[in-house]
């Protein structure tokens, strides 16, 4: 088994769960990573302090698409108090690999894009 | 030629792609650098003993080889800055902002890099020039006989790269030149040279460019050097773009007077040993002859386009043939993002760029957010190339394309 691309990232990245974009979104901002000059855009609807519906769109590598699949995943229906208390090292558990500093920020861009969303 | 480089016998297995970010060096500039240390240090055009004489001897007469190099007819015409980008500061603040005025057009064109669009940008914001870009024709070739007449009287300065860092294509200068100075021989001339100087001779008196800038540290030698060339009557016009120490002839509490050229643009103590570095490149790369250079990188080139061409679900963005092109080849393995395959080429020590390659205009030209960017240069091999081609099969496996 390829210890980067593992199973599940490769599923994540060739399948991303929650893509697309929300059209009457409550919440809708973009981050970029500077590094590579990828972005992520995100929108998502809350109710009663919770994320109803969460989608992210933008080019990304595998890393930060699957990142961001297996994240939003994690956090659609949660309430936003939850997400706040939310860590780096999270989003880095849920997929489970090693990763140098320059693949940690890929990993990272969906996570900064919550927070970014959510403050 | 690999024997010449150190890090090929520090990393044997290495794969070296990245020569358009940065060269190797050779042991020859290696122990320039280091001989200038052990048996030169001392600053330039200051002291009265003979260390400070000896350095200074040995950083002017450098000057004096980088003239004779690009074929400058003084050698107070080669100006030491610290890279390519900041002599289009230069030119952008020393010459531009003094003798150009709103409205007036600057050229240059979707394949530049970065350092030859932001001074320009900047330049716009503070006095209102404009900027046009030309753009590309189909086989990554440069369109510019298609201005409005309306545009090119406009035309003060046009500013282009002698070769793309991402397409590897080699703009025809010489005819590109000609074309605009018949439109207007007043129009300026500055070239970006950066990818050209490593692998081919120049004669700037032929070209008769106005202004040519280009790095040290990618044609084997350190990096923080840089090399603006100017014509002599344009430099003597031009304002410093730094003010301080060295630059100036006299200074009162109030005001101060500039130093003639070349001094007037080196402020404060230049990389002494990086220039030192440079002249021993440059005895390096005319020790071993552009001809050859040229031949060896040439065959490369054919080997590694027919390496593209066999390969499927890959694509390369650049001219597909040999004719005006250098070893600098941007290409995307389908869906996978350029970080992915970059990432995948490293398990086999393989040494690429992946990205935007400091173009961004051209990304979004060719509806790009990045490539995977596999550049050439004197030491490499057709090894590499056969490498390069079993790390891409490997991309596709591990991506299951």
């Amino acid at each position: 088994m390829d210890p980067l691309y593992r199973e599940i990232i490769l599923e994540h990245w060739q399948n991303p769960q929650n893509f697309g974009v929300i059209k009457d979104a409550d919440i809708d901002v973009q981050e970029v990573n500077p590094l590579c000059g990828d972005a992520i855009r995100l929108t998502a609807k809350t109710q009663n302090g919770k994320i109803k519906k969460i989608l992210f769109s933008g080019e990304g590598c595998a890393i930060s698409r699957a990142s961001a699949s297996l994240y939003t995943e994690e956090i659609k229906g949660e309430s936003i108090d939850v997400v706040k208390k939310k860590l780096e090292k999270d989003v880095l558990a849920l997929l489970g690999i090693e990763l140098t500093p320059a693949r940690t920020k890929c990993a990272l861009l969906i996570f900064n894009t919550v927070k970014k969303a959510i403050k | 030629m690999k024997n010449d480089f150190p890090i090929f016998k520090t990393y044997p297995e290495l794969v070296y792609l990245d020569s358009a970010a940065t060269s190797q060096k050779p042991q020859k500039v290696i122990d320039a650098v280091s001989d200038f240390y052990a048996t030169y240090n001392a600053n330039i055009h200051r002291g009265i003993y003979d260390l400070s004489q000896s350095a200074t001897d040995l950083f002017e007469n450098t000057r004096k080889k980088v003239a004779d190099f690009i074929g400058a007819k003084h050698a107070s015409e080669i100006i030491f800055t610290a890279g390519a980008t900041e002599a289009f500061n230069f030119v952008a603040f020393g010459w531009a902002k003094k003798f150009l005025k709103k409205g007036d057009i600057i050229v240059l064109s979707e394949m530049e890099h970065h350092s030859n669009i932001i001074p320009w940008q900047q330049l716009k914001k503070e006095i209102g020039i404009e900027i046009v870009y030309l753009p590309l024709t189909k086989d990554y070739r440069l369109d510019y006989k298609n201005l409005s007449p309306n545009l090119k009287k406009k035309i003060k300065l046009v500013s282009l790269a002698h070769a793309s860092n991402v397409l590897g294509t080699i703009n025809p200068m010489e005819e590109i030149i000609s074309y605009f100075k018949k439109i207007n021989s007043d129009i300026k001339i500055c070239i970006d040279a950066a990818q050209s100087v490593p692998h081919m001779q120049i004669d700037v008196a032929i070209l008769d460019c106005d202004f040519f800038a280009f790095s040290s540290h990618k044609m084997l030698a350190p990096s923080g050097v840089g090399v603006l060339y100017s014509k002599k009557e344009l430099l003597e016009e031009m304002d410093p773009f730094i003010y301080g120490s060295h630059m100036i002839d006299t200074v009162t509490k109030e005001n101060a007077t500039w130093a003639e050229i070349p001094d007037k643009f080196e402020p404060g103590t230049r990389n002494l040993e990086g220039v030192i570095g440079l002249g021993a490149a440059i005895d390096y790369l005319q020790e071993v002859g552009f001809e050859k250079i040229q031949k060896h990188e040439s065959e490369l080139v054919e080997y590694t386009l027919e390496m593209f061409k066999k390969q499927k679900n890959v694509t390369l963005f650049g001219p597909n043939n040999l004719e005006d092109r250098l070893g600098v080849f941007s290409f995307a393995v389908d869906n996978v993002h350029s970080h992915d395959v970059s990432e995948v080429l490293n398990r086999s020590h393989i040494a690429v760029r992946a990205g935007h390659h400091c173009a961004q205009v051209l990304m979004k030209c060719l509806g790009l957010t990045g490539t995977v960017r596999s550049s050439l240069y004197l030491y490499n091999t057709k090894e590499d190339i056969d490498r390069l081609q079993e790390g891409i099969e490997e991309v596709k496996k591990v991506f299951k394309i």
